[in-house]
């Protein structure tokens, strides 16, 4: 009996996406087409002519601040509030160091510290690998640094 | 024919636009039109034969210019809105046309975002301070916008208190909001400013002279002795020194340097450098 009659299956379901899995990819093609034209007909618009925004040179600010260059507000002579001494100094170099635009890297580690500091390194890191017989070369400065290997000794050939 | 052309010139001579240029520290009226470098040679009466158009491309094609405050575009020009000297700046690191804007005097004060205002809390209501900055309404200030601020932890800020804050909304719809850290979360000498000292208020021209980089009253003031400054964008000044007598004195000759000529200050200042 049900073979027979076939049921016809409405527009909406045949638009869902589990039905839409068995078809070949033009059929579905087309199928989205169908369905965007729908939809953009649908779509309301105006009918206007296309208006372009005129490119503006003339930018308009209300801000005292880009025509002046006003120094900062707080402001203390003679030392009477130090702290404010201070921020004055740091604030209106702030403004002088935007315009001049320089570029310096900050040192954390001077350079003499860093070279000491690399010198003992080198030692502590190389007795680290050295064999048992070679440790008693390093021996330990008054700090606590780690000297560098003595010169290994070798063998002397007698010279006649 | 060219007689003709030289009378509807002259008629038409009031209403003709000036260029921006030709005025500068000039005083200007509202309601007149400037012309940006780049457009003068364009307009003008009648016979294109006598002047030669001169094509600017490149002064129009590199800048943006600003019109600052007193001055609105209006179509290509800008139009002038208050009265005052035009004043112009060139661009210092070589892009846009520069900032032009109108050097006025007025006591009353518009919030605009980011200036440092000192203003008085009002009320407090919930999580904000209503802080009277001088404007048409009060800006609200909440609580979390001072430096190490956490629901916490409150800042200690009573009614009747001084703000030094900027401004972080300040526009004509809507209440103006402020805020006492900058965008690090710093506070960079802003908040509550401390105990004595007078807050009075002058014009908001002469804050503007006063901070300018190179003002010899602030070089002059700071040799007399040991005081505190700070000034508001909104026309305020709050000042403090070791005993009363100074502070007024102080107070004083603030407001009175608005309207002295350099050499009665100096006068001033040299007598009280003898006393």
């Amino acid at each position: 009996m049900a073979a027979e009659r076939k049921t016809k299956l409405s527009k909406n379901l045949l638009r869902m996406k589990f039905m839409q899995r068995g078809l070949d990819s033009e059929t579905k093609k087309q199928l989205e087409e169908e369905e965007k034209k729908i939809i953009s007909e649908e779509r309301w618009y105006l009918d206007l002519p296309e208006l372009k925004e005129k490119e503006s040179f003339i930018i308009e600010e209300q801000s005292f601040l880009l025509c002046e260059d006003l120094l900062y507000g707080r402001m203390s002579f003679r030392g009477f509030n130090p702290e404010v001494e201070k921020l004055m100094l740091q604030m209106n170099a702030k403004n002088k160091a935007e315009e001049v635009e320089e570029e310096t890297v900050e040192l954390d580690v001077s350079d003499e510290e860093m070279a000491r500091r690399y010198e003992t390194l080198v030692g502590t890191i190389g007795k680290k690998f050295a064999k048992k017989r070679d440790r008693a070369n390093y021996e330990e400065d008054e700090n606590g640094d780690i000297k560098p290997i003595k010169t290994k000794k070798m063998f002397l050939k007698p010279q006649d | 024919m060219a007689e003709a052309a030289a009378v509807v010139a002259e008629s038409l001579a009031g209403y003709r636009a000036r260029a921006a240029r030709a005025v500068l520290e000039q005083v200007v009226l509202p309601g007149e039109e400037l012309l940006l470098p780049g457009q003068e040679d364009g307009e003008g009466p009648g016979s294109a034969g006598e002047r030669p158009l001169l094509l600017n491309a490149g002064a129009r094609s590199g800048g943006r210019v600003v019109c600052g405050p007193g001055l609105r575009r209006c179509g290509d020009r800008l139009l002038v809105t208050k009265c005052g000297r035009l004043r112009h700046k060139e661009p210092g690191s070589g892009n846009g046309g520069g900032v032009y804007w109108v050097d006025s005097q007025q006591k009353r004060y518009v919030p605009v975002k980011g200036d440092h205002v000192i203003g008085i809390v009002t009320a407090k209501s919930g999580d904000i301070f209503k802080v009277d900055v001088g404007g048409s309404e009060p800006a609200s200030l909440s609580y979390l916008s001072f430096e190490g601020a956490t629901k916490r932890n409150r800042p200690n800020v009573q009614v009747g208190d001084l703000i030094y804050g900027q401004f972080v909304v300040a526009n004509k719809d809507m209440e103006p909001e402020m805020v006492c850290i900058d965008s690090c979360g710093r506070a960079n000498g802003m908040g509550v400013i401390g105990q004595d000292g007078l807050l009075f208020k002058v014009t908001l021209g002469l804050i503007r002279r006063l901070l300018a980089p190179d003002c010899e009253i602030l070089q002059e003031v700071g040799k007399l002795y040991p005081l505190e400054i700070v000034f508001g964008m909104n026309g305020r000044i709050w000042v403090k020194a070791k005993t009363i007598q100074q502070t007024l004195i102080l107070a004083n000759i603030l407001e009175a340097c608005e309207h002295m000529t350099a050499d009665q200050r100096k006068q001033i200042f040299s007598r009280l450098a003898e006393s």
